[in-house]
């Protein structure tokens, strides 16, 4: 059964669009990302122009993460306050990065820099997390109890504005969230996607935050962003898909349901295992992707406009 | 931009004809009365694909020059600026280096013929017209010797996705006067306007030609979407903005067991 795109302008096959929308939408609801550096790849495989699958991806994101949000909203694991300084300082760099943006695309890499940049964020952030996660459980099987301190003290503590975030039990200069979510910011813009996978490592290595409550803070503030990119690209280059992407959303939703609970039953050191080994699969595909020898060598795009 | 209206991209196409191959008034004149089975091809929401029957009949006036003709069937769509890019392995990735621009490249172009069409026209001839996928001649930015390669990439890559077509057999004749042909429009055809055009020949010479308008709209709620879309773009953001936390709050609620 197929359905055509009005937008995308070609046809493709319902189950399969739907099959998507739900594995990317478990994905989503177990490990807070939004799943667009996932999706948009696999839409763009199967025929969709690329600018039409990133818009339309981000307005199926939106929908995903709430579903998610709610979920872990009524498990008490959001934090609210978190999340809007998060914001406020995504919106600053989401700004900046669409700057970045514009000048690479006038420079005529912009493929090219999307790629090197997923590579190396993923690459790094994959292999720092595995290892990580990889030590937890082997200190947890051999059962032997490291005393953590309770509070390390770093300069970052040091840094002023300091605000407390009960939610996620920590004391922090609010400096600190707020330049994680610029950087977030500036890469989402330029990679086309929400900034989870990047966000959720920031939150928990940097920020000290618990998994728990990362994940549904991710995903709150992701919606933000993903709804500002939507109405961006609404706007300025009117390729959202509505049609697709109520077909992404409509599965992907029971997906980030589904998702949430089979989180809840994983400790927090696999669930940063799971999503690290994904992230490490996803960078090792686009690596091979640059080097190998494509197919055709040429690729066509519509010129002007 | 507006598009030319119909009729008179008709009557230009007639004019060109006419002025390319002038036909002799004093030998017999063949004509041409041709149509398609649908002029109009909607693309709904559960569009597939179709195939457009293609059909027409040779008016012969001079009896002595019995014997049928060769007759070609073109249908092209409407025409599109086209930005071909090369990669090169550079430092051990493959990055983007040169890239040719070509105006007028039709978004689709399908050509039938009875025969293979080398042998019904001299290659000077069929150049003119533009027949066949490999002379359509596109507007390229750059020189000739650079832009071969990347205007053999623009129509290898559209002959792959079913947008270009050449079929050497595909017009019957019945009898020596009628003639039909079919003509698959694939589920990824571009909308827009697209002309039919019927070429006869005989003996390498082009007695007759005529074009009918054929157009390819989106229709139903697809249509509804995409004029939405390009009409109100900040509304129809804002709409799929709210579509996407409707969504998302009707699954949690749902899902909502406890």
């Amino acid at each position: 059964m197929t359905v055509y795109l009005p937008i995308a302008e070609i046809s493709v096959n319902l189950f399969l669009i739907l099959g998507m929308g739900g594995a990317i939408g478990l994905l989503s609801g177990m490990f807070g990302v939004g799943g667009g550096f996932l999706m948009t790849p696999l839409l763009i495989f199967i025929g969709i122009p690329p600018a039409v699958a990133v818009a339309t991806v981000s307005n199926q994101i939106t929908a995903a993460s709430v579903s998610g949000v709610l979920a872990h909203w009524r498990r008490g694991n959001v934090d609210f306050k978190m999340g809007i300084v998060l914001l406020i300082g995504g919106i600053v760099g989401s700004a900046a990065g669409t700057w970045i943006f514009t000048i690479l695309k006038s420079v005529g890499q912009v493929d090219l820099m999307i790629s090197l940049s997923y590579v190396i964020f993923l690459g790094t952030i994959g292999a720092l997390m595995f290892i990580e996660s990889v030590n937890a459980l082997i200190d947890s099987r051999k059962g032997s109890i490291k005393r953590k301190k309770l509070h390390q003290h770093y300069w970052i503590h040091g840094l002023p504005f300091k605000m407390r975030f009960r939610k996620s039990k920590l004391y922090i200069s609010a400096l600190m969230p707020l330049g994680i979510g610029a950087l977030v910011g500036i890469l989402s813009a330029i990679m086309g996607v929400g900034g989870g996978f990047v966000m959720v490592p920031a939150m928990i290595y940097l920020l000290g935050m618990p998994t728990s409550v990362v994940i549904g803070t991710s995903l709150f503030q992701i919606i933000f962003v993903t709804a500002n990119v939507t109405l961006l690209h609404a706007i300025s280059t009117q390729t959202v898909d509505v049609m697709l992407a109520l077909l992404l959303m409509s599965s992907s939703v029971v997906g980030a349901q589904v998702g949430t609970r089979f989180g809840a039953k994983l400790r927090g050191e696999q669930l940063r295992g799971l999503l690290a080994l994904m992230v490490i699969i996803v960078c090792l595909k686009l690596a091979f992707d640059l080097v190998v020898t494509p197919d055709d060598l040429f690729t066509l795009s519509d010129g002007g406009h | 931009m507006k598009k030319l209206p119909r009729n008179f991209r008709q009557s230009l196409f007639a004019v060109l004809i006419g002025c390319l191959f002038p036909v002799g008034s004093a030998t017999a004149q063949s004509s041409l009365v041709t149509d398609i089975s649908s002029h109009l091809v909607s693309v709904t929401s559960d569009f597939t694909g179709t195939e457009l029957l293609l059909f027409g009949a040779i008016q012969i006036d001079d009896e002595d020059n019995l014997g049928p003709g060769d007759v070609l069937v073109v249908v092209r769509g409407p025409e599109k600026e086209v930005v071909v890019r090369r990669k090169e392995r550079v430092a051990g990735i493959w990055v983007n280096t040169e890239a040719v621009e070509f105006k007028r490249v039709p978004s689709f172009y399908a050509l039938a013929s009875n025969r293979a069409v080398e042998e019904i026209a001299s290659p000077d001839v069929l150049k003119r017209l533009r027949i066949g996928p490999t002379r359509l001649r596109f507007q390229a930015n750059e020189p000739a010797e650079k832009s071969l390669s990347f205007e053999e990439a623009i129509i290898r890559q559209k002959s792959e996705n079913d947008l270009y077509s050449d079929q050497e057999t595909a017009v019957y004749f019945l009898g020596d006067k009628l003639f039909r042909t079919t003509i698959t429009i694939p589920a990824n055809v571009p909308v827009g306007d697209y002309i039919a055009e019927f070429y006869l020949f005989k003996d390498g010479e082009l007695l007759s030609a005529t074009s009918s308008p054929l157009f390819i709209k989106k229709s139903g709620l697809g249509r509804t979407i995409y004029d939405f879309a390009y009409s109100y773009p900040a509304l129809y953001g804002i709409a799929a903005i709210l579509l996407a936390l409707i969504a998302g709050w009707i699954a949690s609620a749902i899902f909502r067991k406890d």
